[in-house]
């Protein structure tokens, strides 16, 4: 088989899974995990072979480029892709478990794999209406995957949670119609190449970056996020929060850095980063405050996506190697959230189980009750502080160092006061589990629901602290197209 | 879109689309109750559709550019599938509030 092909199956295999799925209902478990599980080797394959070969482009069906639809895969893309599809595949083996009844198995899995495919076929899209397309998928499955929370609240979620996703679908179509008026083609690489400095760039440039900050969370269009991801089932909230609105963060970090490379100035990053900044405060600020364990794990989503838009004003200043330094550690971060936001939520799941509710302040125990559970959510705090080893450490130290360097001191106030509302609300959820309380009968808690949990946040303290450098010379080798 | 200075239909065209568009997104963003909500955003995508519509006109003698009217096709069945999804969780939420 040739090395192309790795690109085409992270996507046709999760698909065909999902219409296996639909059809054969009665082994939809079966068909969803066996097919994230080859998604997920296959992802391996694509890293290997963009880091053995080089970048891939590809034309499906042999259509040339602005006909027909062209997938992209470089390092960047190559590692999102496995990202995603090891996340996926830890929440697939918990989901096997976690749904009880035959019913819920039929709904979930057809609309689990297609929200994986659409995630795959988002990041490695060579053109921005397949872009656009992967968009609508992604939220209209992550949508009606709210939904099968089924109670009032999950329903009400999911229908903000669609509205939101199409206002910020429109904005991108708008954008997308003004660059095609303007340069008659839709490739990314080709608009890069012609884009000009006028009125109409900027337009489009501000639509995109509005539709996308909507749909990424980003303070103030954030208020659509903690009902929805804190509302949905166990495995959908992990996948929603580790990787779906990192998906508009891949975006906006490809439009900026690589087809909107002209257009973009300091000004405007710093305005981005002063967003970003507000959101981590405000979002770590309310996480202290939360109630519910699965809303503590939204709102801390919101903080982190604060950090990662952080990064921008920080890019646009540096050059040379402390640029691409910098960057490695901008997506080091992004991997290191995604795996500790769904290893975090899958034990919410665990906990809510077993102990019938996670409202913070009732946890008392829960370290007798749950020892496994209770380190899993331990393990996932540490990343989400960003203590060492884990992988956030070394993205808000490099983020620190650049701070530094480049003279933006007020950046490390907003990284301190941060940290400081993470390591607090971190310690007063472990704070309340560690209370004692006499006699509590511990229950049995399936294997394939704490080994998945576990995994995720292994790779997000140890694995991605550890593999770091790797994962630095993968994305330098391959390079991300964005002259970094 | 070279003869955009002067008025000329394909001129109107865009106009009207973009002024579809900003109603639809003022519509959106404004009402309270989601049908409206979902009403708003079908006129921001007719606004879109119009403006690439528009934009596929290449001059009198020369037919119009087939790659914006398949962009409106795909954006029509995804407008229509989003919107379906939309009016069933509407329905499904009316029917908890009635038990």
């Amino acid at each position: 088989m040739n090395e192309a092909a790795s690109v085409v199956w992270v996507i046709s295999l999760p698909l065909l899974g999902a219409l296996l799925a639909t059809v054969w209902r009665q082994h939809a478990a079966t068909i969803g995990w066996v097919s994230s599980a080859l998604t997920a080797g296959c992802a391996v394959w694509l890293l290997w072979v963009v880091q053995h070969a080089g970048v891939q482009e590809l034309a499906l069906g042999g259509w040339e480029i602005g006909l027909g639809i062209s997938l992209y895969a470089d390092g960047l893309a190559a590692v999102m892709v496995l990202m995603s599809s090891l996340v996926v595949l830890g929440c697939s083996v918990y989901a096997r478990q976690y749904f009880r009844t035959q019913r819920q198995h039929e709904l979930f899995w057809p609309l689990w794999l297609l929200l994986a495919t659409a995630l795959n076929a988002l990041f490695l899209a060579g053109d921005l209406f397949n872009v656009y397309v992967t968009l609508e998928l992604l939220g209209i499955s992550a949508s009606a995957l709210t939904a099968l929370g089924a109670k009032r609240a999950a329903l009400r979620a999911a229908l903000r949670y669609l509205v939101v996703g199409l206002l910020g679908s429109m904005l991108y179509l708008m954008a997308i119609t003004l660059l095609y008026a303007a340069y008659g083609t839709l490739n990314a690489v080709q608009i890069a190449e012609a884009l000009q400095v006028n009125p109409l760039g900027w337009a489009a440039l501000l639509l995109m970056l509005a539709g996308l900050a909507l749909k990424m969370a980003l303070f103030p269009l954030h208020f659509w996020l903690p009902p929805a991801h804190s509302n949905a089932p166990a495995p959908v909230s992990a996948a929603l929060s580790a990787l779906v609105v990192k998906a508009a963060f891949y975006l906006v970090v490809r439009l900026w850095f690589e087809v909107f490379a002209p257009l973009t100035t300091p000004v405007l990053a710093n305005v981005l980063g002063a967003l970003g900044a507000m959101a981590v405060l405000w979002g770590s600020w309310s996480a202290l405050r939360a109630e519910r364990l699965k809303l503590l794990a939204a709102y801390s989503s919101v903080a982190q996506l604060g950090y990662l838009v952080m990064f921008f004003p920080l890019l646009m200043v540096l050059e040379g190697e402390a640029r691409q330094w910098l960057f490695g550690a901008m997506v080091l971060f992004a991997l290191s959230h995604a795996f500790a936001k769904s290893a975090l939520f899958l034990a919410a799941g665990i906990l809510l189980r077993y102990a019938g509710h996670d409202r913070i302040r009732e946890l008392s125990g829960t370290t007798q009750f749950l020892p496994l559970t209770t380190f899993i959510i331990a393990l996932a705090g540490i990343a989400l502080v960003g203590l060492p080893p884990s992988g956030a450490f070394l993205g808000k130290w490099y983020l620190l160092d650049a701070a530094f360097q480049t003279g933006q001191w007020w950046w490390v106030l907003v990284l301190v006061v941060g940290s400081l509302l993470a390591t607090a609300y971190v310690f007063r959820l472990l704070g309340h589990a560690f209370g004692h309380l006499p006699a509590v009968k511990r229950p049995f808690v399936a294997a394939t629901q704490e080994i998945p949990a576990l995994a995720l946040a292994l790779m997000a303290t140890f694995g991605l602290g550890l593999g770091a450098m790797s994962l630095w010379s993968w994305l330098a080798q391959t390079g991300t197209g964005a002259g970094l | 879109m070279a003869g955009l200075s002067a008025i000329n239909p394909q001129f109107l065209y865009v106009c009207a689309g973009i002024f579809l568009f900003a109603i639809g997104l003022w519509g959106t963003w404004l009402h309270a109750h989601y049908v409206r909500k979902i009403i708003s955003l079908n006129v921001m995508g007719a606004g879109v559709f119009l403006t690439l519509i528009a934009v596929a006109y290449r001059g009198e003698n020369l037919p119009p550019d087939p790659v914006p009217h398949a962009l409106v096709l795909t954006g029509i069945v995804v407008a229509v599938s989003a919107t379906a999804l939309a009016l069933v969780i509407i329905r499904r939420l009316e029917d908890a509030a009635n038990e």
